[in-house]
């Protein structure tokens, strides 16, 4: 499952981009999005025009699991499993979703779990149905401190080591000492580094346009692609960021954010 | 014939120093009347005023709280020259609530956790802003303190919060409440402690402890020359 605590800090966007990341590296994967009223993922992923049934008719048998799920546009192992957009939170409960997870689980390689914003009975109903967890935040106090709250409660549920994915970095801002540094939210938060992204327009760019950043070669493209490895084991050092050199600041040009 | 009423207070003077014997089948209050009186009125002056004595308290079957000890010792204080060494409670520990010593526990309180805890804490790892660490005794933190802490909740005044960062959003011991500064000096990376100071909780290095609470000191046995 992929949470926060926070609305906001790219919940979604890490969502898409690791599952469209792990099905590149051919793994079956499918997104399930549970925010149910408040469905995202079919956006980002450019499927909004394709959905037919949703979670809740699965979940309520109104229609065979197969026939919810949409395949990506570009991928071949990927899927979405959208949430229903007319209803709320209350029409999905923890059992159904664990055994939604349980039949994908027989057929996917993994199942992405996008979980709603706060810590309410979306967020309890996705915990129920996950096993791993991975924990967004970008690197800003409220959202550090929501993400810490979230990991209280994931420890509680007893969701072995959750990991951390530090959103929208800005290396200029850290260096004026503008925003926190990675070492600062990872002592914090105290848990394992999975990856940091880069703050980077092609993100909202591939967002508005339906085609999630990990395709492309830009710095946070490649970040998520470096995530998904370190998913399935790798080990992948983290991508310099904060070279001093000019060399990245002709990076930056070269990609027309400088 | 009913029994002869015996003496609340009895004091008895022995080669090591006096031994005090609370009767334990008086109400607590009526013993620390009698005590008062026996240490305010100089009958037995030469005791009260003459060199150093060591005290010994002898409690028979009962046991008494860390308030009760406080009671005692500062009615002792009335006296310069005595000196409690120690408490005797024939019911084993003196304490109703024995200390255990310190006690460690490890992890992370995060935002919206709370450990509760009764005596002295060693606590290893960071309180997080949002998490709440709170002990009847003192708190020590082998980490970063950066939530609330509650020293002494049941209203010990000399418990002490102590971090390797302390950089709480909230201090409090008994009922004293303090918020720390809102920008804290960056150098400041040393140890720290905070304890109550009058009616407000003060925050030293840790090296102050020994002038703040002289009688925790440790200090290295003294031998006289063979």
């Amino acid at each position: 499952m992929i949470t926060s605590g926070k609305g906001g800090v790219g919940k979604s966007t890490t969502s898409v981009n690791i599952g469209t990341a792990l099905s590149l590296s051919n793994k079956k994967v499918c997104l399930i999005d549970t925010d149910i009223g408040l469905r995202n993922l079919d956006v980002l992923l450019g499927l909004e025009n394709r959905i037919i049934y949703d979670i809740i008719d699965v979940v309520e048998k109104k229609c065979r699991i197969r026939q919810a799920l949409i395949k990506d546009k570009r991928c071949e192992e990927l899927y979405l499993l959208p949430a229903a957009q007319i209803k709320d939170k209350t029409a999905l409960n923890a059992n159904q979703l664990r055994w939604l997870v349980a039949e994908l689980k027989e057929e996917f390689d993994f199942v992405i779990i996008d979980c709603p914003a706060g810590i309410e009975t979306g967020f309890q109903h996705a915990i129920a149905g996950a096993d791993r967890a991975i924990i967004v935040t970008t690197p800003e106090c409220t959202a550090v401190r929501d993400a810490d709250r979230v990991i209280g409660l994931l420890e509680k549920e007893s969701i072995a080591q959750p990991k951390l994915v530090v959103n929208r970095l800005r290396t200029q801002m850290v260096r004026d000492g503008g925003m926190m540094d990675i070492d600062e939210v990872v002592a914090m938060l105290a848990i394992d580094l999975l990856g940091v992204v880069p703050d980077d327009e092609q993100v909202i760019r591939g967002g508005n346009l339906g085609e999630p950043v990990a395709h492309s070669n830009s710095l946070a493209g490649k970040a998520y692609r470096n995530i998904a490895k370190r998913i399935q084991g790798e080990m992948v050092p983290l991508m310099i960021l904060q070279k001093k050199s000019n060399m990245f600041f002709r990076m930056k040009k070269w990609l027309g954010f400088a | 014939m009913g029994k002869v009423l015996k003496p609340g207070v009895t004091i008895k003077g022995t080669k090591e120093g006096l031994l005090f014997f609370l009767d334990d089948s008086r109400p607590f209050t009526a013993i620390m009347n009698e005590l008062k009186y026996k240490l305010e009125h100089n009958n037995a002056a030469h005791i009260w005023d003459g060199p150093e004595m060591k005290v010994q308290i002898k409690l028979g079957k009962r046991q008494i709280t860390k308030q009760e000890e406080l009671e005692l010792r500062n009615l002792f204080a009335i006296r310069k020259n005595l000196q409690i060494q120690g408490f005797e409670s024939e019911a084993g520990s003196y304490l109703l609530e024995p200390e255990h010593g310190i006690q460690m526990l490890v992890g992370t309180v995060r935002s919206g956790q709370v450990l509760q805890h009764v005596g002295d804490l060693l606590f290893a790892g960071d309180v997080n802003p949002g998490g709440i660490i709170q002990s009847t005794g003192s708190i020590f933190v082998l980490g970063a303190l950066r939530g609330l802490a509650h020293a002494g909740v049941k209203g010990d005044h000399t418990a002490i919060i102590a971090a390797s960062i302390l950089r709480p959003t909230q201090l409090r011991i008994a009922e004293i409440i303090s918020r720390p500064p809102d920008h804290w000096e960056e150098k400041e990376v040393e140890m720290q402690f905070a304890y109550v100071h009058g009616e407000q909780i003060s925050v030293e290095k840790m090296h102050l402890l020994s002038q703040i609470r002289p009688e925790k000191e440790w200090k290295e046995p003294y031998h006289r020359g063979i």
